[in-house]
């Protein structure tokens, strides 16, 4: 009988890296050691823990990466507070993957780009990053405007600080809610700090974060002359098939699963306001 | 009918005018004439498609909970049987009695659609009721019944005609009040063996589609989170590959409820399989009888149930093995 | 076309099911719902509707997807899929053999469900003219015909007999294991079932919900409709209970779930409905946290997003079991007529 997509394969999780309180990110591989399938930056897969539950994740690395497939994911529920308590050598099942994706190949293509992310909304955007530094020449200049809560909740703070602000063309402008001991960087919600910086309004934006920072973000940004046509974001719904079949996961006419999770601002205009 | 319900709208158009109440839950007419929907008016103009007559079965006191926690006062009209499912809301601190004008209204039994259609009466496009007879007009010509013949299943055995609670009465015609026995069914049950019994109740309940009209038609049933929607209780509210679960939701349900059920009826009429639920109710109605003496849960506000009550005359849990036999 | 007297029905029952699963409206302890037909069945092909729609033969309530054996941190995934062994599925009313064209576009549409497709290769439907259609019915404004359904079979009573016409191959491959039993019509047997089916044409023309108008209906004024005032009033008795979804023959949602067996898992999905309040509920909250939100996205589902997605068709056959079976009397219908698409 032909594949189903709603049967999983099994993965191994290889390594956990503890990113900040309540966010780990989790390296997955399939039981012959190589990744579970390929993706795209910006697509999801489900992740599950038989018997506990299966969820929606959004796949954090790259494509480029050969290797595995990595998920940061922070603990909220049942299912993210199983994972956070399981150690290296765990099996989950992996299905997927799932979703559209950013249009790296088309929209954003030749480019300067602009990702403008809050706490672990960095997740999807981290995928789309790797992927634009190993196809360097592909794109113009990347601005990454991320913010969090304090210091300790920066997603991938090592990678940032190590990798992403010593790249050719790469400017980094972090920030946190309030100020900390330790912390010498910019103090401040994004929206306000994104009005600071200036940036260009002929770039493209990949917007991330949680509902209230991506309303008041998108808000500053059309302040700054941008459009909406130029501003990506992610949606996230509650899904049990990821494939446009089991009805839970719809704003209006379009499956965030299957139609989403990446929609242009433009787009969610025309789709009620229901997320 | 007619003129009960002339007194309705005149009585709740004044209410509404002087501001003592407003808005007015009642009961609005459907499209054949049979299928009503309760109901919220808030203008003299909107009454005008108020109903009362003999297919104003739903009971509208358990739509009080979210009324009473709005703005003003709510003026409900109530049948003798919704006065009981009332009171007990109101013993159960689920509304607040302040923000509620009740007009109790005569009734005489309520029709039950789905009595006609099995009785052969399909296509039905209307339905006169002139107190002794029903006649359904259909598609395929007229029928009549005996009204006790079509009477739902929560009238043939109602528990009386007084209103348990008020502030107002319409009553133009009063009802005789005729003993019913509540335990027919009951008994019919009690009589089997247990495998008869477990047999007759595993037919019934494997009916179930799990689609909780029943527990969220239920007065007794106003948990702001009830276990069987809860995603980590393990027995959630949908289909389960274990059939087990679903005779269990209804048993754990009649349990849940017991000593706050008023046998107002209301999830018989509602099962779309027919599954003669009150059955388990009235069963464990009648063992608290036997019990812990005559109780009646709303008739009143302040009494204290006998499952939430403890006197020394109260049986001893042997009694359990003891009818149960050696099952 | 061919014919067989009423009263040996029994026996083409017992012939079909000797090669094949026979499901056939059957009344099961008081209620006509679809079952398998065994010696002594209680075939109902009387009643107009079986309370649970015939969908359930191919998208069953509750279905198993995958089963796990977990050991230590291991996990193994056990596909206990099965190939469909062939079925028929006999007495299918033309709303519900609609029903199913509607479910395939959600289910075969790719990625293919392959717990639905296999049913679907496997079954053959025997569809069964309405001899006398009911207040509650509107499937005419679906364009369906009710004395000329679809499938792979189509029947009709009329007179003494059962008249029988094949309309697909796999039709006229159980019409040929079959034809001991099935006499061929002659022209007065045609001419007699033609009037019949006049006769049910008239009646569905008097139906009190014939001429329900759609045309406010589709997938324009999205928005508009969405953000209508009307919902609130309409939605204000739903007791958000799930019984129009689960006798509804279009609804397709399901919940997917793991059930602890105690030497394994085992993964099964089931109906859900989204009137539940848990339907869209994460970790955070729900986007839907009104009953009136939940009723909106029922309605707008059918009338709006799926005609959006499905050029135009709408997710809705008009067999008026919601109409029947609402604890409050309210259902489409209502919602239809509440947006200005009047009856006659």
């Amino acid at each position: 009988m032909m594949n189903d997509m709603l049967i999983p394969v099994v993965g191994v999780v290889t390594d956990i890296r503890r990113d900040t309180p309540d966010v780990k990110t989790f390296r997955v591989v399939g039981l012959d050691g190589k990744k579970c399938f390929e993706h795209m930056p910006g697509q999801c897969a489900m992740l599950s823990i038989p018997g506990v539950s299966e969820a929606m994740f959004s796949i954090t690395s790259s494509p480029t990466n050969t290797e595995y497939m990595e998920f940061s994911i922070k603990k909220c529920g049942c299912l993210t507070d199983w994972l956070h308590s399981i150690d290296v050598g765990q099996q989950v099942t992996v299905r997927g993957p799932y979703g559209n994706g950013f249009p790296v190949e088309e929209d954003l293509k030749g480019k300067n780009l602009i990702f403008i992310a809050g706490g672990i909304g960095l997740a999807p955007l981290r995928s789309v990053i790797n992927y634009v530094r190993a196809n360097r020449s592909n794109y113009g200049k990347v601005t990454i405007v991320y913010g969090s809560r304090s210091m300790d909740d920066l997603v991938d703070f090592e990678e940032i600080k190590n990798e992403w602000a010593n790249e050719k063309d790469f400017n980094v402008h972090l920030t946190i809610d309030r100020p900390q001991e330790g912390w010498d960087g910019h103090v401040g919600f994004v929206p306000a700090y994104v009005k600071e910086l200036n940036l260009n309004a002929a770039d493209t934006v990949l917007l991330c974060g949680p509902p209230i920072m991506i309303k008041f973000t998108l808000a500053a940004l059309i302040e700054l002359g941008f459009n909406k046509t130029q501003v990506f974001t992610t949606m996230e719904l509650r899904m049990k098939c990821g494939i446009g079949k089991c009805g839970r996961c719809n704003i209006g006419d379009k499956y965030v699963c299957k139609d989403g999770p990446v929609f242009r601002c433009d787009q969610l205009d025309e789709m009620p306001a229901e997320y | 009918m007619k003129k009960v319900l002339d007194i309705m709208q005149k009585r709740a158009k004044q209410l509404l005018g002087e501001g003592i109440v407003n808005r007015v839950i009642g009961w609005k007419t459907g499209e054949f004439g049979y299928d009503q929907t309760p109901a919220v008016f808030t203008s003299a103009a909107e009454l005008s498609s108020l109903v009362y007559d003999s297919f104003s079965a739903p009971n509208l006191s358990k739509y009080l909970i979210e009324e009473t926690k709005k703005e003003g006062k709510a003026l409900v009209f109530l049948k003798p049987c919704d006065t009981y499912s009332f009171n007990q809301l109101i013993k159960e601190h689920r509304i607040d009695r302040e923000k509620v004008f009740v007009i109790g209204v005569e009734c005489s039994g309520k029709v039950d659609i789905n009595s006609l259609k099995s009785r052969g009466a399909v296509g039905v496009i209307g339905v006169e009721d002139n107190g002794e007879k029903v006649i359904a007009h259909t598609l395929y010509g007229d029928m009549e019944f005996a009204k006790d013949d079509v009477l739902l299943e929560k009238c043939r055995s109602c528990k009386g005609k007084q209103h348990m609670v008020f502030d107002e009465l319409i009553i133009v015609n009063p009802v005789k009040e005729e003993k019913n026995d509540r335990f027919i069914g009951v008994d019919a049950l009690d009589a089997m063996t247990p495998d008869e019994r477990f047999e007759f109740w595993r037919g019934q309940l494997l009916k179930c589609i799990r689609c909780n009209a029943c527990r969220n038609v239920c007065p007794a049933c106003s948990c702001i989170k009830c276990v069987f929607d809860n995603q980590n209780s393990g027995v959630a509210s949908k289909a389960s590959p274990d059939t087990f679960e679903e005779q269990m939701y209804h048993v754990i349900r009649a349990f849940h409820v017991a000593g706050r059920c008023t046998d107002c009826g209301e999830c018989t009429r509602v099962c779309p399989q027919d599954i003669p639920l009150h059955l388990l109710n009235r069963k464990l109605i009648k063992d608290m009888n036997a019990f812990y003496g005559e109780y009646q849960a709303g008739t009143d506000t302040d009494s204290r149930a006998p499952l939430t009550n403890y006197t020394k005359e109260d049986v001893e849990p042997n009694v359990i093995s003891d009818k149960g036999g050696d099952k | 076309m061919f014919k067989i007297k009423k009263n040996s029905l029994n026996k083409l029952y017992a012939a079909i099911a000797e090669a094949q699963t026979l499901y056939i409206p059957c009344n099961v302890n008081g209620k006509p719902n679809f079952a398998v037909w065994g010696e002594g069945a209680d075939v109902d092909l009387a009643s107009l509707k079986t309370v649970k729609s015939a969908k359930e033969v191919f998208f069953p309530q509750c279905e198993d997807i995958v089963s796990f054996k977990t050991k230590g941190k291991e996990i193994t995934v056990i596909d206990c899929r099965k190939e469909s062994e062939d079925f028929v599925v006999f007495g299918v009313r033309a709303c519900d053999a609609k029903s199913f064209e509607i479910l395939d576009k959600v289910f075969l549409s790719d990625p293919v469900d392959t717990f639905y497709k296999t049913k679907r290769e496997h079954g053959t439907v025997i569809t069964l003219a309405c001899s006398r259609p009911e207040e509650s019915c509107f499937c005419s404004a679906f364009g369906i015909d009710c004395a000329e359904p679809s499938g792979d079979v189509a029947t009709y009573f009329s007179g003494e007999y059962l008249y029988w016409s094949p309309k697909t191959e796999k039709g006229l491959n159980l019409t040929n294991s079959l034809k001991n039993l099935l006499e061929i019509a002659n022209d007065k047997d045609n001419l007699a079932l033609e009037n019949e089916q006049k006769n049910i044409r008239e009646i569905t023309k008097k139906l009190p919900l014939y001429g329900l108008d759609l045309s406010k209906w589709g997938a324009d004024d999205l928005l508009e409709k969405f953000n209508s005032e009307k919902w609130q009033e309409l939605s204000s008795a739903c007791l958000g209970c799930g019984a129009c979804t689960f006798v509804c023959p279009t609804c397709q949602c399901y919940d997917v779930r793991d059930f602890d067996k105690g030497n394994g898992v085992q993964r099964y999905r089931c109906w859900d409905s989204c009137m539940y309040n848990d339907f869209t509920m994460m970790a955070h909250g729900t986007p839907r946290p009104t009953q009136m939100q939940r009723f909106r996205q029922r309605f707008m589902h059918k009338l709006v997003y799926f005609p959006s997605n499905n050029g135009g068709e709408f997710s809705c056959v008009g067999c008026g079991r919601c109409v029947e079976k609402c604890p409050i009397n309210m259902n489409i219908v209502k919602v239809i007529k509440a947006f200005g698409g009047e009856g006659k």
